[in-house]
């Protein structure tokens, strides 16, 4: 039996009443690829950061390659040989690559001589490993899959033999991901150890040798890959049994609810963000627009729902809708009957701060029933919050807990109720799944087609290809602010849409 | 789950706080060789032991309660309007115009007007910082700190040039009319047979000062104004999202923020001086601040506070009169106060905290 890697032993960590991390024990082979897989808030991104030296764990021990380590900072991570590719990468963007693998590792007071020596290692890292970069071009230059590579690279210069990714193919396209997959099988061949967090199970299946379950701060399961399987992983991670696909009948399309042509959206720093677009979207049916993040997406939507200026022609219901100054902000939008769940429910949908009540008003504090004289009639709108989460289920059912204190399905599911009771003519959807727990994925998407089911047009915009296989009747795909083509679910697969959301056309649509 | 108890928010972290202050100071006062005990001793009976002092505490709690309402509504939409001095000095002036242009046949008619021409002049004074904010982006701060400046200049030149009476030597307007004169609280309160409140500036304005933070307490919980200009505060793409506009709830925050200090003219420049001097304000503006900091910026909590600086500043004067305390010292304390209650507020908060969780954890 070789040597661990990595050990860690009895890793305990609480922030105030909760506790992240119980009493986790892992142990990683070197030379092996280890997943991590847990729900959103299972305590994964704590245990690496425990790892990482940015918490300091309540007990436990980590041993590294059979020593017992002390992790206190960043620094001494680094010195005993972890290095961190996170999942928001820690970029200057107007720093070159090489800038940036130099920056924090420089030999002295002068640039020049570091920068020349890392020119050196860099080139024969990049031999070693097939990691290709060209190290004097900008970061903001270079797209994000390269921008990844850049880190693995700060990570291998510093000497790195254990190297943490923490869900690293969030902002990649499926092939840039498989291309991820293939450096760090590389990576693994050189005798490194690498350890993948994530929590999408189609990864761990593709690239880990072994995996470790977490759900609710606990290591539930450490398993061989090839001995288990999706199904049961869900299993695992969830505490039962879940359904991966949701169950609904075929749509029928009625007439066009939104119809949209050749629209434009220019963003606050001047950049064409979506270059001239053409959708409808018709009664009955859930559109869904799949794409890599930063595509032009989060804009269409943000246009849609009031929150900024485009150019070019929205029609709902066959009525003209305004596009910028008066009668085109939030309100004019829920008036004409457009329902939004934001992409990001803690900036947008909600204020965290406030009770839950109050949030079931959010965006509709104007509503006469809400009203009473010359002020907001609260008893009405608590007793409508108390019906709302009775209805959709939010747990705690406590209408005075103020939003930051739910969960984030919980959170997800007031926005939810909020706009879906308003039983409007046209949803937007953005991320609904986002940092949510399985179980109220289902719950969720359930509402979502029963909101289809009734007759009311959906638009569903989604990074999870999966997300956008099991809930959309049509399926148009976003690349640099175009729509490449439009599809029906059952005549595509993950390849094709892949390729063209990596921007690769196919024949017309 | 909330960290700890709302009472120790509201209760508990001030009043440790103000403890931290008074062990300073009282450090403080034993190194320049004065008596702690006694110091504290006169500071309460010359505030709070006689109507008299009572008369002076309460005339300077309602200077500040109207400037830490102003503060504490910007607050809520995440403004923060340092510019209450100059909006009051502009206040001072609409006052002044109000009560010497027109012939008022009573006080209670005047007062109306007076109250009207404040709120105008001061919300007219945080206008251009709103828009500046709103529409430029100019960030608040420096504006209103700037406009401070020039509503001083611009006192200055009206006192000096356009107001002052003609063969006066001091730069102050013409003493108000009789008519406009307002109840002080000596003649409100006082008997035939017992006079109270003799000679102390305490007048009418403190129970306008009192209906302001009952109006404002509904402005900001009760109303879908409050609700929006509460949400804004806390996100500015909530609030895009939601559709309120974030130009106006910048631009009406600060008209409301700008109106209630320049209303603080009622009281220094109607109820006390009763014609308008220069630095009429003498920095209840920036005091202001410290009262809305400290009140948490709800109304209630700003009435407190602006009772406890009208006792630190009534007390100092006293102390200042009959102690060898330099009057610079009470400045320190009072600043003492400012920095632990307002500026230090996480030393007290986070301690606090872990302690409340760790009470939790062994009760579980």
């Amino acid at each position: 039996m070789t040597v661990p890697a990595i050990e860690l032993k009895g890793i305990s960590k609480a922030f105030g009443p909760v506790q992240a991390n119980k009493d986790i024990s892992i142990s990683v082979a070197p030379g092996t690829i280890h997943g991590i897989i847990g729900e959103n808030g299972a305590g994964k991104s704590t245990l690496m950061s425990i790892l990482y030296g940015f918490y300091k764990a309540d007990k436990g021990e980590i041993w590294i390659n059979g020593t017992k380590t002390d992790i206190p900072d960043s620094q001494a991570a680094i010195a005993s040989g972890i290095g961190m590719v996170f999942q928001h990468f820690k970029l200057v963007e107007n720093f070159t690559v090489l800038e940036n693998i130099v920056l924090g590792a420089e030999d002295g007071g002068m640039l020049a001589p570091s920068l020349a020596k890392a020119r050196k290692e860099l080139k024969a890292l990049e031999e070693e490993y097939e990691l290709f970069v060209d190290p004097d071009k900008r970061i903001d230059e270079i797209g994000v899959g390269r921008q990844q590579r850049v880190e693995i690279l700060k990570a291998l210069y510093r000497k790195a033999e254990i190297l943490i990714l923490d869900e690293p193919t969030g902002v990649l396209t499926p092939s840039e991901a498989d291309q991820l997959f293939r450096i760090l099988h590389r990576l693994r061949e050189e005798g490194k150890t690498i350890i993948l967090i994530t929590h999408k199970l189609r990864e761990i299946m593709e690239a880990t040798d072994t995996v470790s379950v977490m759900r609710r701060g606990q290591m539930t399961a450490t398993v061989k890959t090839a001995e288990t399987s999706p199904q049961e992983l869900a299993e695992l991670m969830v505490g039962r049994k879940v359904l991966l696909q949701v169950d609904k009948v075929p749509a029928q399309p009625g007439k066009p609810i939104l119809e949209i042509e050749n629209l434009r959206v220019v963003d606050e720093a001047g950049v064409e963000r979506v270059k001239g677009i053409d959708l409808t979207v018709r009664a009955g049916e859930i559109v869904g627009i799949a794409g890599v993040a930063g595509n032009g997406q989060s804009e269409l939507l943000e246009v849609l729902g009031g929150m900024r200026p485009g150019q070019g022609t929205i029609r709902l219901n066959g009525t003209p809708l305004a596009l910028s100054g008066h009668g085109s902000d939030g309100q004019a939008r829920r008036a004409q009957g457009i329902a939004h769940v934001p992409e990001d429910r803690q900036r947008e949908g909600l204020i965290m701060d406030f009770h839950a009540w109050e949030n079931v008003a959010f965006g509709y504090h104007r509503d006469p029933a809400y009203k009473r004289g010359l002020f907001m009639d609260n008893a009405a709108l608590r007793a409508d919050t108390e019906r709302k989460i009775e209805k959709f289920d939010v747990r705690p059912p406590n209408a005075w807990l103020t939003a930051k204190n739910f969960s984030g399905g919980n959170q997800q599911k007031i926005v939810v109720a909020r706009e879906i009771e308003r039983n409007p003519d046209l949803l937007l959807v953005g991320q609904p799944t986002r940092g949510v727990d399985i179980g109220a994925i289902e719950f969720i998407h359930k509402q979502i087609v029963a909101l289809r089911d009734q007759g009311k047009a959906i638009l569903l915009v989604s990074v999870e290809l999966e997300e956008i296989f099991s809930l959309s009747d049509r399926i148009a795909v976003m690349f640099d602010g175009h729509i490449m083509g439009e599809r029906l679910p059952h005549e595509t697969d993950e390849k094709e849409l892949g390729l063209l959301m990596a921007g690769v056309a196919g024949e017309a649509a | 789950m909330e960290k700890m108890p709302k009472w120790a928010d509201v209760v508990l972290i001030p009043l440790i706080s103000l403890i931290l202050a008074a062990i300073l100071s009282t450090l403080v006062i034993l190194a320049i060789g004065e008596n702690p005990v006694e110091a504290v001793n006169l500071m309460v009976t010359g505030a709070l032991g006689s109507t008299y002092g009572w008369g002076y505490t309460l005339y300077y709690a309602t200077n500040f309660m109207f400037t830490g309402l102003a503060v504490a509504v910007a607050f809520h939409a995440r403004l923060f309007n340092i510019g209450g001095e100059g909006q009051a000095m502009l206040g001072g002036l609409g006052v002044a115009v109000a009560c010497l242009y027109i012939p008022w046949p009573h006080w209670s008619i005047a007062l109306l007007a007076a109250c009207a021409a404040s709120m105008l002049f001061g919300a007219a004074w945080a206008a251009i910082p709103a828009y500046l904010q709103a529409k430029r982006g100019s960030h608040i701060v420096i504006t209103t700190i700037m406009f401070n400046f020039i509503a001083a200049a611009f006192l200055n030149y009206m006192l000096v040039n356009v107001m002052r009476p003609q063969g006066s030597q001091d730069p102050a307007t013409a003493r108000f009319p009789e008519a406009v004169h307002l109840p002080t609280f000596q003649s409100m309160f006082s008997t035939a047979e017992n006079a109270v409140f003799r000679g102390a500036p305490a007048n009418i304005s403190f129970f306008v000062a009192l209906l302001a933070c009952v109006v404002v307490w509904a402005l900001i919980w009760r109303t879908r104004l409050g609700y929006e200009i509460r949400a804004y505060g806390h996100s500015e793409t909530g609030a895009v999202y939601a559709g309120i506009s974030p130009v106006r709830i910048t631009i009406i925050a600060m008209l409301i923020s700008g109106a209630l200090a320049g209303l603080m003219a009622i009281n220094n420049v109607m109820g006390e001086a009763e014609r308008l001097v220069l630095n009429a304000t003498e920095g209840a503006g920036f005091i202001g601040i410290a009262v809305a900091l400290m009140g948490r910026s709800h109304p209630f909590g700003v009435f407190l506070a602006a009772i406890l600086f009208g006792f630190l500043y009534q007390g100092g004067a006293e102390l200042a009169l009959w102690t060898s305390i330099p009057r610079e010292l009470i400045v320190v304390i009072q600043a003492l106060v400012i920095l632990f209650t307002g500026a230090l507020d996480n030393m007290v908060r986070i301690p606090l905290e872990k302690l409340f969780l760790g009470l939790r954890k062994g009760a579980e």
